[in-house]
């Protein structure tokens, strides 16, 4: 193995034999990680293991009772409980819904926001600005502008003749207005990246193929879209993993009704394990989430390299 | 009548301006609804829509720090933001500058396991961390606000952040340090950080953000209304039926939010780079 000439320098320098150098380095390196790399292994890895061992247990803290029942979790939610199936529809229904909406609202916005122009900087810091916000305030909010009657959104509908929803009390009402108004929070994210991305596509590309006499949206399809693919996968990756996830904005706006119209993973799993306490399960349903999330991320990163090459 | 190049470029623009201040009325309304209803009566709220309140209720921001100790916990999330940003920054710096600048055995074994970190929720791993806390004895305090934020997925991406962005400075500087007798640590400190004050903002402001807005921990570990932190608190405002009191809350709302939109307004480009960065590099 090579010796960067560094190594040789100091070692030199320092007058210590080689060897003891790149071992005193090893222990230095080690002591540098190990802060996070204890508190990791106690509050990651150990958990995440803990919670295999517990999904294979039936345990409910309100009769303290635990006994290992091995893969019973698993059958329970896969064929024995309706609900688990509902809230896969639901937690696959909310993305289907947001990932798109996400996806084509920030390229929009990050097309129309990526070369300066007069207000470039006040519009990019509206569209950010929910992003900063946080989930509660945002729920809360927006709950209250929802109402049926008394809520502005119904009273501005009005105003144009419509007779608006009772959005949060009818499930698919619901289920749509907890995706746009989370799409309207995150949006700002995937803008910014978008835009990160367009400000390094080298004007000559697009200026080449404008004076082959390429359209607009020739050029946006043959020049620039193909040029913002791994981007794509990128967001595509954070923002599908981010819609599992999604919890605190459940929990204010609808807390998961109305009847389990918006009950989604992430919170079924809080529900399960924190208001029913029916911890064997909700670790079984944990540990399906983590399986999802991670077989996501794979398939996505694989699909990332291919594009790549 | 033909219209100029020119003449067509600014109408486009024209066009362009006004859809995007369409577009942008979701994002800025909650906000003007939110502060103009956290001065209204709890009658006026229910009455007839508008956005400038007829009567300014000042009252209600008296009444929100009576209802619960409001004070005390918005004291709560500032300093455990704080200190979730500070030793954020001390561990995520270290390990993330022996990730990029030192050789040792086992290090992308140690890359590949934080890396599997990034790929797993909090909401995963929240029911073993409900007992383990327990079992120290911490519920009910704010060790494990502090605690989980630093040490989970969060740390580990700032660690990466870091990581990438010592990999990307000039190592001249810090070879002078090793000639002039410097310890790793020294260097570290001494050349290391202060060549990385980007990356150190970008992970603080994030960093900040994250444990500001964080919900879920303080919603499991927390039972104490004294103890709660803000997004917890805001929650809460609540009458004896469970049913929102909509003027107290959205004047909280609007107390826990607009002095952050406040300094996001101040350092908007500097707080958005951060959020690249992150998104990037995590």
């Amino acid at each position: 193995m090579a010796v960067p000439a560094t190594d040789k320098n100091s070692a030199r320098f320092l007058r210590v034999p080689r060897l003891a150098l790149k071992h005193r380095e090893a222990v230095e390196a080690w002591l540098f990680v190990s802060p996070i790399l204890t508190g990791f292994l106690i509050f990651f890895l150990g958990p995440l293991i803990a919670v295999f061992f517990y999904s294979m247990t039936e345990w409910n803290l309100l009769t303290q009772q635990a006994a290992f029942v091995g893969m019973e979790n698993y059958a329970d939610a896969l064929s024995r409980n309706p609900d688990f199936w509902h809230v896969v529809r639901n937690s696959l229904i909310f993305a289907a819904g947001l990932v798109p909406l996400n996806m084509a609202l920030a390229l929009t916005l990050a097309l129309a926001l990526s070369r300066p122009f007069f207000g470039v900087v006040f519009f990019r810091a509206v569209f950010f600005a929910p992003v900063v916000t946080s989930a509660v305030a945002w729920a809360i909010v927006w709950k209250f502008l929802l109402q049926n009657e008394a809520g502005a959104v119904n009273q501005i509908l009005a105003v144009v003749g419509i007779d608006g929803p009772n959005w949060l009390r009818e499930p698919d009402w619901a289920m749509a207005a907890v995706i746009v108004t989370r799409v309207i929070k995150m949006v700002g994210l995937n803008m910014i990246l978008y835009i990160a991305a367009l400000q390094t596509i080298p004007r000559d590309y697009e200026e080449a193929a404008r004076l082959e006499g390429a359209s607009n949206w020739q050029i946006f399809r043959m020049v620039i879209w193909p040029l913002l693919a791994p981007t794509t996968l990128i967001i595509m990756v954070i923002t599908t993993i981010g819609s599992f996830k999604v919890f605190d904005h459940i929990y204010l706006m609808t807390g998961g009704g109305p009847e389990n119209g918006t009950l989604v993973l992430a919170f079924y799993i809080y529900e399960q394990g924190f208001k029913f306490f029916n911890v064997g399960y909700a670790s079984a349903l944990a540990m399906i989430m983590f399986v999802v999330v991670m077989v996501l991320t794979i398939v996505q990163l694989m699909l990332r390299r291919k594009d790549m090459q | 009548m033909t219209l100029t190049v020119r003449q067509i470029r600014t109408l486009n623009r024209i066009c362009w301006t006004i859809s995007l201040l369409v577009v942008a009325i979701p994002f800025v309304f909650p906000f003007l609804w939110m502060i103009s209803s956290g001065f209204k009566s709890a009658t006026e709220i229910f009455g007839q829509p508008s956005l400038i309140p007829r009567v300014w209720r000042w009252q209600n921001f008296v009444e929100v720090f009576e209802y619960q100790p409001f004070a005390r916990q918005y004291f709560n999330s500032l300093y455990i933001a704080l200190a979730v940003t500070a030793l954020t920054l001390v561990f995520s710096s270290l390990a993330g500058y022996a990730l990029a600048r030192m050789r040792f055995a086992g290090a992308g074994l140690l890359m590949l396991f934080l890396i599997s970190a990034l790929m797993v929720p909090e909401e995963v791993t929240i029911i073993p961390n409900f007992f383990l806390i327990r079992w120290m004895g911490l519920m009910d305090t704010h060790s494990p606000l502090i605690l989980l934020p630093v040490f989970g997925p969060h740390g580990v991406m700032a660690t990466f952040l870091m990581r990438q962005y010592f990999l990307a400075l000039p190592k001249e500087l810090e070879e002078a340090g090793k000639m002039d007798g410097l310890s790793r640590l020294g260097i570290w400190w001494r050349i290391a950080l202060p060549m990385s004050r980007p990356a150190l903002a970008a992970v603080a402001i994030i960093t900040f953000l994250f444990s500001w807005n964080l919900f879920l921990e303080p919603l499991v570990f927390l039972s104490s209304l004294e103890l709660f932190t803000l997004p917890l608190a805001l929650s809460n405002f609540t009458d004896a039926y469970g049913l929102p009191l909509w003027h107290l809350q959205l004047a909280a709302t609007s107390l826990a939010v607009v002095p952050i939109l406040g300094v996001y307004l101040i350092a908007q480009r500097q707080i958005i780079e951060s959020f690249a960065l992150s998104g990037v590099k995590g």
